[in-house]
């Protein structure tokens, strides 16, 4: 395998609303940015190809996976992932409502769903059950059966009007 | 320790409290296992085999150890050779030797992804890299992929040494790792006299517990060969306990901190990566954290066992069960353990069946080495019984939930390993069944859009294990209290355990502060599985509450200098039984207590408790010209026993329908002749998405168990196992067509379809 | 996975120089949701990756008088929320809403779809039967190939080295011309396809004046089912001749069995999802 010289690279992003200078290879994912670079967690990697929506995070206004865009793409571009979701004042509808309907068991996907929960939310104020299932379907879960994650997005939606 | 259901109003145990954990875990402060950091670590990773069964003939490191920035590469011989000592782990058991080799090959490897080497490096992409240059000799060998295979007359043997026991009697060279027998009463007089005898076998592939949190294991070995362990796991004690095995080393000199557990399901229960990283670490001085990949958690982990089910009932003229018998053959993957006694249990544990036989078989195939699929047999043994039951109702046009009835399991019948049943709920949830407005709901055979529907409905079983569990509290100033166990949380458990303790004491569930801690800071407390935890741990925190109760009154009648009979506990407040100034909050007597702070401790060793059923009913929707079935109505009725916190309650019994319809539907293990599994990915192993299901309705029945104060049930378990016959059932409903293997894709609909014209 | 180096050219000139220079060595980057997974899955050794994304032409979404030309890496989802493009190319809009599921559309393209070549593509079969031209940019100056053409194998497709696709140009036809593309998967979301089929129709005076099939996970390359589609042109859609279009479409598909799916049961569903194709075409249409 020949060698190929790569440095690394500087990016610059804001992050959850923190403007930040990273220095990072080129090669890596954002998902492997934000965890080991700029050491936020809450984004978790299930598979690493695109099919379970744990590594979920919000890049200028849409939904990604972030094991599928690279790190240097951040350049410029607001993201939003879990950790900035809830504020000072308090959780996020959303946070709380999962709370209260016990929308999680494990936790693991946890964050995955409320970053995709919250981006059909800004949107759409007001989702049918069906329009929830079907933004959701790049989310897996295995422990809840979906019920009671539907059951506090609806709620959630409620709450925000 | 109390022993009858205590049958009151409860102020906790009922409620739905927001989990202790849920403020970290909805905002990603919540540490999993791949989360750690620690100062200087390393990044671990592991060279495995690409082929499902070969011998090892060499394996060259000398390439990789060169590699800048590769610290140390490890094999099976920097891992001490062990003997075949059985050891039980509640769930798991197996011999010692078996332990090490599926952590890392010694000779052979047994399936593909089976680990022979690892590296650890400064960053994971060099880790990986190195990986590719650590060359191996495998002299390939014929695998064998399943029962039939590995049963067959000159089938390649996996373990040349081991002994089968195959009813007692020891055989040599044979993959059959063991042979049990369960009869009572006489089958052939009983099949003999039946008016009819139905008899289904059916051929389930291996499937994945899909938990989305691959395994991770990272350790730190220092200077007094202390190895320190941090993982997602269903049991910290387990993995020292299997830890000290693989590496030789006192129980004592082997501290497990758990991580939060993204998912288990039982698959989390096997050490795999622990040992890996705690060498690496021995032989680079510093922290080594190793994680499986996606492909390597289907490759390598341990799923749940295929295999083939035979069952055969024989009914008299009133339809009364007077035989049964079950020929079980499972796959236990590379290692011996295919729960087969667990099968046994519960192949006919619905029912009451005078004579019965029941052949189980452990059959090891060149797979990953299975580990416990939540209620690990039960589905698959449920998915031929309950096959055979709904087969007779058809011919014999008996409504299939009062042949239920009929034959129902209860209180005092007979089990097929022998015990008679205590205080069970079959009867109460089929009377549910009965009574849902699913059931009486029309089902609508022939909608507009030209699909087929039809309706299937399925019992079944688990057992909850009992074991060991330890609790500790301690008051504090502000009388709220600490307790800290030892069961690690993968759905809410430390909730209802703490829930359990503010019970007793009086005070509400959020001044019950749960903590799981590390293998030092807690007593022997045996894995979350088994559906034993909110039962045993929840148990052993009942203990300890009215332990701390008794040092409460105890510390008071010191504080007031009267007798503790005179003395009584309720709701957070301590009085004395006839001076009424005499009382205290728990505020009050947490400050400064006489004779030392006010702690208390228990710990439990529980027999098996009750055990929990489960009825299932299944509407589908199927578009016969291309197979695609939906779920279109499913209810899940189970008797939970009491629902300490009934959200987490309805969780379990919704992710185990939700796990039981992706089995029946989609989910395999698509392998290759020569053993390699094809669908590797969350691609390709398909488990349902939102988009999959409906909202599953859940009916709890609460027959309280006579084991445990609260009448607590384990719940977990038992909602995985009828979902796949409801579904099979169901599809007969709507085609009159049965398949007999899973996944009932489509194309397997299609091809029934043209078969039966 | 081999380290490689990222390059964001903000002209096709530029993009062309480095696609040059690095011969088989680079790809192109877009959305990402193919050539990540493949660099990781060690399918390729990557030098560089040319983020083709900062290049105005490779994301517009423009209307001319004869077409409606889409930018090779414009994500699916800009095509699924502009309600024209929904009125007009319903058929196209099919595709891009089912390739994987939201994370996916906001970043996934039909051009990435269309090279990366896979038999089972979502969004191939569609540019098909709208008749689609491909433009693309290399060292010797542009060209322009229709797309049928554009796949030349499993995973391979007919760009030489240094080239890249720009765009993808749908003719606009008139009122009475619509398409249909449905997959079967056993899921609801999420899979590649089993099979999968789109329709056009274009109807004159009651009579279908053009129809095109295309089939796809049924061979190499997604099948543009020229034959089956003939037996259409100048006759009544009735389901007697909708029928043998789709009989033909079973004929002429020529599918493996995989984990996939059975070589028997792809085939029955092509012959289903045409007939249902050609129906929901239809029904666009007006007819």
């Amino acid at each position: 395998m020949a060698e190929n010289k790569v440095k690394k690279v500087t990016v610059n992003t804001t992050i959850n609303g923190q403007e930040m200078d990273i220095l990072i290879d080129p090669y890596v994912s954002l998902l492997e940015t934000l965890r080991e670079v700029v050491g936020i967690t809450g984004t978790k990697e299930g598979c690493n190809d695109g099919n379970c929506g744990a590594c979920t995070v919000n890049l200028d206004g849409r939904i990604v996976d972030s094991c599928l865009v690279l790190g240097v793409e951040a350049e410029g571009k607001n993201i939003e992932t879990v950790e900035g979701m809830a504020s000072p004042d308090g959780l996020h509808p959303l946070q709380q409502a999962f709370l209260e309907e016990a929308a999680l068991q494990c936790g693991i996907c946890t964050p995955g769903f409320l970053v995709s929960a919250k981006a059909l939310l800004d949107n759409e104020p007001d989702p049918s059950e069906e329009r929830i299932r079907h933004w959701l379907a790049g989310n897996l879960c295995r422990c809840t059966g979906y019920d009671k994650i539907v059951k506090a997005v609806t709620k959630a939606s409620k709450e925000s009007k | 320790m109390v022993s009858t259901p205590e049958n009151k109003n409860y102020k906790v145990i009922g409620t739905r409290p927001i989990r202790h954990d849920g403020y970290d875990k909805v905002t990603g402060r919540a540490q999993y296992g791949a989360d750690i950091k620690l100062p200087g670590m390393l990044i671990g990773a592991v060279a495995r085999s690409p082929y499902a069964h070969a011998k090892i003939k060499s394996i060259d490191t000398s390439e990789a150890e060169k590699m800048d920035g590769v610290f140390a590469v490890m094999t099976a011989k920097d891992l001490p050779r062990l003997g075949d000592i059985v050891r039980g782990n509640s769930e798991e058991s197996g011999s010692e030797r078996h332990l090490s080799e599926n952590v890392m090959a010694f000779e052979k490897v047994l399936y593909k992804g089976h680990v022979v080497a690892g590296v650890a490096a400064k960053d994971q992409n060099t880790a990986f890299e190195a990986v590719k240059k650590i060359k191996v000799d495998y002299e390939v060998l014929k695998p064998v992929i399943n029962v039939d295979q590995a049963m067959a007359k000159d089938a390649s043997i996996l373990h040349e040494d081991y002994l089968g026991d195959h009813l007692g009697k020891k055989v040599k060279n044979t993959n059959i790792a063991a042979h049990v027998r369960h009869e009572s009463g006489n089958i052939d007089d009983g099949f003999e006299k039946a008016d009819l005898v139905i008899e289904k076998e059916v051929d389930m592939q291996t499937v994945h517990q899909g938990y989305l949190e691959p395994h991770t294991g990272t350790a730190v070995w220092d200077e007094e060969d202390r190895v320190k362990i941090w993982t997602s796991t269903q049991g910290s004690f387990a993995v020292r306990d299997s830890v000290s095995k693989v590496l030789d080393l006192d129980v004592s000199r082997i501290k497990v901190t758990p991580m939060e557990i993204g998912g288990g399901f039982g698959g989390k229960i096997p050490i795999y990566l622990e040992p890996i990283s705690a060498v690496l670490s021995k032989k680079t001085r510093r922290p080594v954290k190793t994680v499986m990949s996606r492909t390597d958690v289907f490759d390598a982990s341990g799923p749940g066992p295929g295999g083939k089910v035979k069952v055969k009932i024989g009914i008299d003229s009133e339809g009364k069960i007077l035989a049964a018998y079950a020929d079980i053959r499972l796959e236990a993957g590379a290692y011996p353990e295919a729960f087969i006694e667990a099968a046994a249990k519960c192949v006919f544990s619905c029912y009451d069946v005078p004579s019965m036989k029941i052949d189980a078989y452990d059959v090891v195939v060149n797979k990953p080495s299975s580990a416990p699929y939540r209620a690990p047999a039960s589905p698959q043994v449920a998915f031929a019984t309950e096959t055979v039951v709904d087969e007779i109702c058809n011919i014999k046009g008996y409504d299939p939930i009062d042949f239920r009835l009929k034959n129902v399991a209860e209180k005092g019948t007979r089990t097929a390993l022998g015990p008679k049943y205590r205080t069970i709920g079959l009867k109460e949830c089929l009377e549910a069944a009965k009574d849902s407005d699913h059931w009486k709901s029309d089902l609508d055979s022939n909608p507009k859009s030209g699909k087929k529907r039809g309706r299937g409905i399925a019992s079944g079983y688990w057992f909850n294990i009992g074991f060991k569990s330890s609790v500790n509290l301690s008051l504090n100033p502000d009388g709220k209290v600490a307790l800290t166990e030892g069961s690690t949380d993968i759905g809410g458990s430390r909730a209802s355990i703490a829930m359990q303790a503010a019970e007793v004491l009086g005070i509400p569930a959020e001044d019950v502060r749960p903590s799981v801690v590390d293998t030092d800071s807690i007593g022997i407390t045996d894995v979350t599985g088994g559906s034993r935890t909110t039962y045993a741990t929840g148990y052993a925190a009942y203990n300890a509450a009215h332990k701390l109760i008794e040092q409460i009154i105890e510390k008071s009648a010191l504080k007031w200098d009267i007798s503790k009979d005179q003395i009584e506990y309720s709701d957070g407040v301590v009085k004395s039984k006839t001076d009424s100034e005499l009382k205290m909050t728990l505020k009050e007597i947490a400050d400064d207590p006489p004779g030392g702070p006010i702690v208390s401790s228990a710990s439990v060793d529980l027999e098996e408790a009750g055990g929990g059923f489960a009825v299932h009913i299944a509407d589908l929707e199927i578009d016969e010209e291309t197979g695609k079935t939906d779920v279109v109505n499913y209810t899940a009725i189970q008797d939970v026993g009491k629902a300490i916190h009934p959200s987490y309650v309805e969780g379990q019994m919704q992710g185990g329908a939700a796990q039981g319809i992706g089995w029946a539907l989609n989910e395999e293990y698509f392998m290759s002749d020569d053993g390699i599994m094809l669908n590797s990915s969350y691609l390709d192993y398909r488990m349902p998405t939102s988009l999959d299901l409906p909202m599953i309705n859940t009916i709890m029945i609460e027959v309280p168990s006579e084991e445990h104060p609260y009448g607590v049930r384990g719940v977990g378990e038992p909602p995985i196992v009828p979902p796949v016959p409801a579904i099979g059932n169901a599809i007969n409903d709507a085609l009159g067509l049965r398949l007999l293997n899973t996944p009932m894709k489509p194309s397997r609909i299609t091809e029934a379809l043209k078969r039966k014209k | 996975m081999h380290p490689f180096n990222y390059y964001a050219p903000e002209t096709v000139n530029e993009a062309i120089e480095i696609l040059n220079k690095y011969g088989d060595k680079a790809k192109c980057l877009a959305g990402g949701t193919d050539v990540l997974v493949q660099a990781r899955g060690e399918k390729f050794e990557l030098d560089a990756i040319v983020d083709i994304k900062k290049i105005p032409q490779l994301t517009k979404l423009e209307w001319t008088d004869s077409h409606l030309i889409v930018g090779a890496a414009t994500p699916c989802h800009v095509l699924y929320e502009d309600s024209k493009v929904c009125e007009v190319f319903p058929g196209i809009v099919d595709s891009a809403f089912l390739i994987g599921g939201i994370q996916i559309q906001s970043r996934a393209s039909l051009g990435g779809n269309l090279c990366n070549a896979s038999p089972s593509a979502d969004a191939i079969c569609s540019l098909i039967v709208h008749e689609v031209i491909c433009e693309i940019a290399g060292p010797k100056g542009t060209r322009e190939i229709p797309v049928e053409d554009m796949c030349t194998g499993p995973g391979k497709n007919a760009l030489t080295n240094g080239e890249f696709l720009v765009s993808l140009k749908i003719p606009l036809k008139n009122s009475e011309f619509s398409a249909s593309y449905e997959r079967f998967i056993p899921r609801n979301e999420m899979d590649i396809a089993v099979a999968a089929v789109a329709s056009s129709i274009e109807l004159s005076n009651g009579k279908v004046s053009s129809c095109r099939v295309a089939l796809a996970a049924v061979g190499p390359t997604p099948i543009f089912a020229k034959e089956a589609s003939e037996l259409l042109v100048g006759k009544e859609p009735t389901d007697e001749n909708i029928r043998k279009v789709s009989e033909k479409a079973k004929d002429i598909a020529s599918p493996i069995a995989d984990m996939r799916g059975t070589i028997e049961h792809r085939k029955d569903l092509i012959e289903v999802l045409t007939r249902r194709t050609i129906e929901k075409a239809l029904e666009r249409a007006g007819g």
